[in-house]
């Protein structure tokens, strides 16, 4: 895979509302004053008069977004995924799920990534919390490609959207030509002796991972989740059945994550073990994100020995 | 207002009294008490002022109305149901499982329900949406919303004020059900949010205080309301449990239904009360 760029899934998303912007004007932004953290600050500096900052007031803003649609008009608001899933988690519950409304919420700085803030604005709880809404889609792009693309899926989708995005700068690991689809997963390495289902910033980490493998001699399948609501349910199950062992990795806690949504399907679908990589139920603290990346296992060495393991337990 | 219009608007308020008693005592659960109290606002909004069609109940241009204080669902399910979104035997199947009639309003499936509402706080941000949706995308439309005093002791009330009045939405009009009494006792004992006049008009806002239970004063407020380049606030001066004998000015009919016995008693009151009036 090339690595010669790398985006942040955040600046592909400011960028994506703007050249939505310039197609169609039937959509306004909203953020809680942190547009040029979130970049929505792109899209408010080129359309100022279809942009609505709330003020840092996120309740608030969720419930005006839910009211927005509930007109029969389309919004995006933003905030970290702190602050969007954790602090405002009833009102995307109450006044958005419960109806299912059309809102689409762009969540920025999830995960460990976000770095030198520390502990208070890692969310690595945001995919549990949004999992336990009935009827909210949850996408997790993998690179700046896939993260244009389903901003562009979300605004026309039926219903509540998630969309996580990471402050930290990932490889572009899907070329031009790449198809997204939500609910969709999609296999980018063949192999049958385990399966690495990744999602997010983890997916170019479990690309390495299979070289990693490759090179001992085991055919690892990598498969891309973004869409972790609703899960691709037929891909994890033939994986299952094809390579016997399964890894999951995501830059999210092992607990309610895409870990827990593998092993809740292939529980009662078709049980091969499942080993879960990702925040292991602890608080962040503050560092240059890639260090805590390395420091809290979630690189392609750790989803190696995982996969290794997964294959013993077969 | 003209008498004959006043006298009108009574008796219709007197029958959608009785549909909330004939909802609450059938379910043998709900809230009455802050469903009298707000009755006659929600009876002049929608059998007087508001630009609805109950046979096309999401016509576009429809004014909008989010009841934020969601637990008086009876009462906004009563104002449906005699204008003629749904039919009026249904009230009686309120909080029965099967009936669209939920425990709180629920816009999916009821006729008329603009916004679902039940958690307090939510529904006045909620109507600032659809009034900045209105604003931003050249609707004419206007958007109402009722909240209760004790609701307002929630934050996010006081966000989407401030957030109302900075983008100007002039667009929007709110009453606040100032009845006194929340579920452990009188506002100002559980957690005062006096003065409400000074605190809308520190937002921003344009405050009109007036006696909820007189229609020339509603609509005398709601006309006015429309002349503003604020939003605004219409301080409604309420008796929770307006209109039945046992229930006026007790908090402990704020969420509880009454037995056959009283239930006979409620509607002696309003058929009496209408009797009166016809």
């Amino acid at each position: 895979m090339s690595e010669f760029k790398t985006v942040a899934t955040r600046a592909a998303y400011g960028q994506a509302l703007v050249d939505l912007g310039h197609k169609r004007d039937d959509f306004i932004v909203l953020d809680a004053d942190l547009a040029e953290a979130t970049q929505t600050g792109k899209f408010k500096k080129e359309f100022p008069e279809r942009f609505y900052d709330c003020g840092i007031a996120e309740q608030n803003m969720m419930s005006i977004a839910a009211g927005v649609a509930a007109t029969g008009k389309k919004v995006f608001c933003s905030s970290f995924a702190m602050f969007a899933a954790g602090r405002a988690f009833e009102q995307v519950r109450n006044s958005i799920g419960y109806p299912h409304l059309n809102v689409v919420i762009g969540a920025t700085h999830a995960g460990i990534s976000v770095g030198e803030d520390g502990a208070t604005h890692q969310c690595n709880e945001d995919i549990a919390l949004m999992r336990s809404i009935p009827g909210m889609t949850i996408i997790n792009p993998a690179d700046a490609t896939e993260a244009a693309l389903a901003v562009e899926a979300a605004l026309d989708h039926d219903g509540p959207v998630y969309l996580r995005f990471g402050r930290l700068a990932v490889p572009v690991v899907f070329g031009d030509d790449y198809k997204f689809q939500i609910g969709k997963g999609v296999e980018l390495k063949q192999g049958n002796d385990v399966t690495i289902v990744a999602t997010g910033l983890m997916v170019n980490e479990a690309l390495i991972a299979h070289d990693l493998l490759k090179a001992e001699g085991v055919n690892a399948r990598v498969i891309n989740i973004a869409t972790i609501k609703p899960l691709d349910k037929d891909i994890i199950i033939k994986a299952a059945k094809e390579t016997g062992a399964i890894v999951t990795a995501e830059e999210h806690s092992v607990i309610g994550g895409l870990g827990s949504a593998v092993s809740e399907l292939l529980c009662e679908e078709y049980p091969v073990p499942v080993l879960k990589l990702g925040v292991n139920d602890v608080f962040g603290h503050s560092g240059p994100a890639v260090k805590l990346l390395d420091e809290f296992g979630l690189r392609a060495e750790n989803i190696k020995e995982k996969a290794l393991k997964a294959i013993g337990m077969k | 207002m003209e008498a004959s219009k006043i006298l009108e608007l009574q008796k219709t308020a007197c029958k959608v009294r009785m549909g909330i008693i004939e909802g609450v005592h059938a379910a043998k659960a709900g809230h009455p008490g802050g469903s009298l109290s707000s009755a006659d606002i929600l009876t002049y909004l929608y059998f007087e002022k508001m630009n609805i069609d109950p046979q096309n109940p999401k016509k576009s241009d429809r004014d909008r109305f989010v009841l934020s204080k969601g637990h008086a669902a009876p009462l906004l399910y009563s104002v449906l149901a005699n204008r003629g979104f749904f039919e009026v035997e249904k009230l009686t199947t309120l909080r029965q499982i099967g009936s669209i009639l939920q425990g709180h309003p629920d816009m999916k499936y009821i006729p008329g329900v603009d916004m679902s509402s039940g958690s307090l706080g939510q529904g006045i941000s909620c109507a600032v949406g659809m009034a900045l949706s209105a604003k931003h995308f050249g609707e004419k439309y206007r958007v109402y919303s009722i909240l209760g005093d004790g609701e307002i002791e929630e934050g996010q009330v006081w966000e989407a004020a401030m957030f109302a009045a900075n983008k100007g939405l002039s667009n929007l009009t709110i009453f606040v059900d100032y009845n006194n009494l929340q579920i452990d006792g009188s506002i100002e004992e559980v957690n005062s949010p006096y003065p409400i006049d000074k605190k809308f008009e520190a937002f921003n806002w344009h405050v009109i205080t007036i006696d909820g239970h007189d229609f020339n004063q509603i609509e005398k407020a709601v006309l006015d309301a429309e002349k503003q380049d604020k939003p605004v606030c219409i301080i409604a001066k309420t008796t929770k449990g307006k209109g039945v004998s046992f229930m006026e000015n007790s908090c402990a009919w704020h969420g509880k239904a009454p037995n056959d016995e009283q239930y006979e008693i409620a509607m002696s009151d309003l058929k009496n009360a209408l009797a009166e009036l016809e």
